[in-house]
């Protein structure tokens, strides 16, 4: 095939579960691209010789190459490519904010679509699941022992390359299953559980690595206590401690985090109650304050569920103080989240929450915003306009304004830098801490970002912890 | 999984289980709790520390069959396994010698105040304990606080044993009459509420162990959040024990009735499936 023919095909699209009917339930929207469409998609990349989609992947996984074996056929080969650089092909293909990562850099984005890097990759990730072909092997035991602390994608990537070097690994989990927002935010329909949790099984069965849960690193056990234990510890304990906007009126009833409604969901599966049973209160008027993935993962499940609990009426709005243009979430869950009916009030942020005699909320104040000048982030600012007060009758207000690091595992461990927000202070290349012994990465350091950055991370700690045990570097 | 070593019914609805976790039992303090989840669809409910042995690496939690969790709990038996069993969790109890000083406790909330009670005693402090139930039948573990404290007020609401009163009462009658120096009640919310309105006309220093709903139970949700004179405050890390005077209880109490739809719905569903397990059984016996 020429260029000029491989230029020509469009970009294959990814067959949905349909607007209305998705609306109902909480089964996977994105279905997977068949073999033909993956293959007709893969025909699309350039091969190109210095190929700049690498440089927008956290992870620098091995574009062309993969993309190259799958279109020849041999997805053996294109998963064995792959899992150099990624080890959760299934997970990131389906998350990864694409768009502003490796498909934004791809050279067909220039005149026209990029290639979908992200739906190929889950392409081949989701065949690897279901056939197991690319295990991977334990080597000899090294005999030195580390601790990983916390099972997000940050932790397991980090335990993942010390297992494939032999090292002894165990991952304490302060929930009662591994995966951390993978697990506890990330919804069922963005994200299938069975997906994470055989990712994990299947690297834990490879490589001997043992996962103990219910274990809260700073009460259950102290990081200390395991620097005596362990030749090395890795804390990946991500940015879980919801912030509440410091407005009145957050203790009413009717006002949660988003990470209690998500927890609730997708954790505790409270969608199925009283089958599970930990019940999700949600009303028929929901505000969502924010509009980032979180508040899109919490607006798409709110609307899920009114509709499964049989309401007609219900509406979601997400409250965002900006404009369209600057909304954080992936592209595409803005897009699914719009087409799902979720009601956007842009350039609008709350003043106060109200609440009736009972304690519950009746409704939501907000005052209309405009963008101002360009703060140092380079976003325009946005700036209230005066007197332009008016108040959204709701029953249910939903707080996704991101989250830092829970402080639980830094008890008694005042000498361990961090910064002002809470997170650790580690170097970039190396996640070293101000700590001997005590690496860090993913969100604990960096503040929320994304799961292939968490995993890049974990993966250069692990790296630097390899060279240290192996006595390469002190 | 953790394994039920032992079961005991304390009345009709509270129940004591010994269970073998030894890396909670190895850090369990007086006051702290632990989050069990009875199996795959249980939810995650907070269980006070009542007792724990280190060496056996047992942890002893008593419980009160309120809704389908604790009654489902309530029916397993020692040799069951529990799916989720976490802990330590929560700030441990502040013991210190702070002199005369008064513990109150209403129904279950005897199980959390004993081990405090006895810690409070050996560090040298005058214990006067007071506790309460509705009637006979809710109460236990008299002659357990009677060793540990110097003296034992016991009131019903139904006057069926001991004093015919409110904890309330007596309370007021202690603090008019002497000089004491600290309080801790635990117990029921609005208990709570009424211990905590009046040591504050008498200016006593008051601690509550607050059981707010809680989903983690390690920080991660702001479901347990409460509200204090100083803003909110998440109770299953920054507590559970906390000033009473410093607490917004109207908005607590409120809070605490947000699931009671669903509450009263899994509970039914309970009793609707162990009575047809009973039907079903009673078949088999036939
Ligand atoms: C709702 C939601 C949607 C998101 N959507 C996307 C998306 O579409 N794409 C994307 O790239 N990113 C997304 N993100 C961000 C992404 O999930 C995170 O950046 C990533 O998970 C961070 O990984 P981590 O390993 O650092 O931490 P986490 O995933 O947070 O894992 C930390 C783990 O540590 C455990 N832990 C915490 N404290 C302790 C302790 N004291 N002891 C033991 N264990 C402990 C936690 O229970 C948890 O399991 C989303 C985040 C959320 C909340
Ligand atoms: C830190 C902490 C420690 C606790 N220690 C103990 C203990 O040692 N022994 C014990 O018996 N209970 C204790 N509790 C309370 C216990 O967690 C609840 O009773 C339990 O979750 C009820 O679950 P359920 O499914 O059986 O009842 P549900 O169906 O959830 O509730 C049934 C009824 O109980 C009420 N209720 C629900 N949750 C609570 C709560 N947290 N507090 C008070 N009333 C509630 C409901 O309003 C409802 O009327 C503690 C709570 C906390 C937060
Ligand atoms: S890991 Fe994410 S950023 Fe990297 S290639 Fe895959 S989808 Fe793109
Ligand atoms: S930049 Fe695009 S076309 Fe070029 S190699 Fe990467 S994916 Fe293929
Ligand atoms: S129970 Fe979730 S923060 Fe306390």
């Amino acid at each position: 095939m020429t260029k000029q023919e491989r230029i020509k095909i469009p970009r294959q699209e990814m067959p949905l579960q349909d607007k209305l009917i998705r609306r109902c339930n909480f089964e996977e929207v994105s279905l997977g691209l068949s073999e033909a469409l993956a293959i007709k998609e893969a025909e699309r990349c350039l091969q190109c010789k210095k190929p700049k989609c690498v440089e927008g992947c956290p992870v620098g996984v091995l574009i062309p190459q993969f993309i190259k074996a799958l279109r020849k056929g041999d997805i053996n080969e294109s998963i064995r490519v792959m899992k150099i650089k990624n080890n959760l092909p299934a997970v990131c293909g389906r998350i990864c904010p694409q768009e502003t990562q490796c498909e934004r850099n791809c050279f067909l984005g220039k005149t026209g679509e990029p290639v979908a890097i992200g739906r190929l990759e889950r392409y081949i990730g989701d065949y690897e699941l279901s056939r197991r072909t690319c295990p991977m092997v334990k080597p000899r035991d090294t005999g030195k022992k580390v601790a990983v602390v916390g099972s997000g994608p940050a932790g397991i990537a980090c335990a993942v390359d010390l297992g494939r070097e032999g090292h002894r690994v165990t991952i304490f989990e302060s929930l009662h299953l591994p995966g951390g927002v993978l697990i506890y935010g990330i919804p069922e329909f963005r994200l299938p559980k069975s997906v994470v949790h055989s990712e994990i099984d299947y690297a834990v069965q490879c490589l001997g690595i043992e996962i103990k849960t219910d274990h809260i690193i700073g009460r259950t056990v102290t990081l200390d206590e395991l620097l005596e234990e362990y030749d090395a510890v890795f804390i990946g304990t991500g940015a879980g401690l919801p912030n509440f906007m410091k407005i009145p009126g957050i203790n009413y009833s009717g006002v949660m985090s988003a990470n209690e409604f998500l927890t609730r969901i997708n954790l505790m599966k409270a969608y199925r109650f009283p089958e599970y049973d930990t019940p999700v209160r949600i009303g028929g008027r929901v505000a969502v304050i924010g509009a980032g993935n979180v508040a899109m993962d919490s607006a798409r499940c709110a609307v899920r569920l009114q509709k499964s609990m049989g309401m007609k009426s219900g509406e979601v709005h997400v409250i965002y103080r900006r404009s369209r243009d600057e909304v954080p979430a992936r592209l595409e869950e803005f897009h699914h989240a719009e087409e799902e009916g979720i009601i956007f009030d842009f350039l609008t942020s709350p003043v106060e929450i109200i609440g009736d005699i009972n304690g519950n909320v009746t409704g939501i104040k907000c005052i209309r915003m405009k963008l101002g000048d360009a703060d140092i982030s380079g976003r325009k600012k946005p700036v209230p306009v005066a007197n332009s007060e008016f108040t959204i009758d709701v029953d249910t207000v939903i707080m996704a304004l991101g989250t830092s690091p829970n402080p639980v595992v830094f008890t008694n461990n005042g000498n361990l830098r961090r910064t002002n927000d809470g997170t650790v202070v580690a170097g970039n290349e190396t996640g070293r801490t101000s700590r001997e012994r005590l690496w860090a990465g993913g969100d604990v350091v960096t503040g929320s970002a994304t799961v292939i950055s968490a995993m890049g991370a974990g993966k250069r700690a692990a790296a630097d912890i390899h060279r240290f045990l192996s006595g390469e570097v002190s | 999984m953790y394994t039920i070593l032992e079961k005991q019914a304390l009345n009709d609805v509270v129940k004591l289980m010994v269970v073998k976790a030894p890396h909670v039992a190895r850090k369990a303090g007086a006051g702290q709790f632990v989050i069990v989840k009875i199996d795959d669809f249980g939810e995650r409910v907070p269980l006070t520390i009542a007792d724990f042995d280190r060496r056996a690496g047992t942890v002893t939690i008593i419980f009160q069959e309120v809704g389908k969790s604790t009654k489902h709990l309530g029916a397993l038996n020692s040799g069951d396994k529990l799916a989720t069993f976490a802990g330590p969790l929560g700030h441990p109890t502040e013991i210190k010698r702070y002199g005369a000083v008064i513990c109150v406790a209403g129904g279950v909330g005897i199980a959390p105040v004993y081990p405090i009670a006895k810690a409070l005693k050996q560090a040298g402090n005058v214990v006067i304990s007071i506790i309460g139930a509705r009637n006979k039948g809710l109460l236990f573990w008299e002659e357990r606080m009677r060793t540990v404290s110097d003296e034992l007020i016991v009131c019903t609401d139904d006057g069926s044993y001991g004093r015919k009163a409110v904890v309330t009462e007596p309370l007021k009658e202690i603090l008019s009459a002497k000089n004491i120096s600290h309080v801790w009640a635990i117990g029921p919310a609005i208990m709570m509420k009424f211990v905590s309105m009046l040591t504050k006309e008498f200016n006593v220093p008051t601690v509550v162990s607050l059981n707010t709903i809680m989903i983690d139970g390690t920080g991660m949700c702001g479901g347990c959040r409460v509200l204090l004179d100083e803003g909110a405050k998440f109770v299953c890390v920054d507590g559970p024990e906390f000033d009473g005077h410093k607490i917004d209880w109207d908005s607590l109490l409120s809070r605490q009735r947000i699931y009671r739809d669903e509450e009263l719905i899994a509970s039914g569903r309970w009793e609707h499936i162990c009575n047809l397990d009973k039907a079903v059984s009673g078949d088999k016996d036939k």
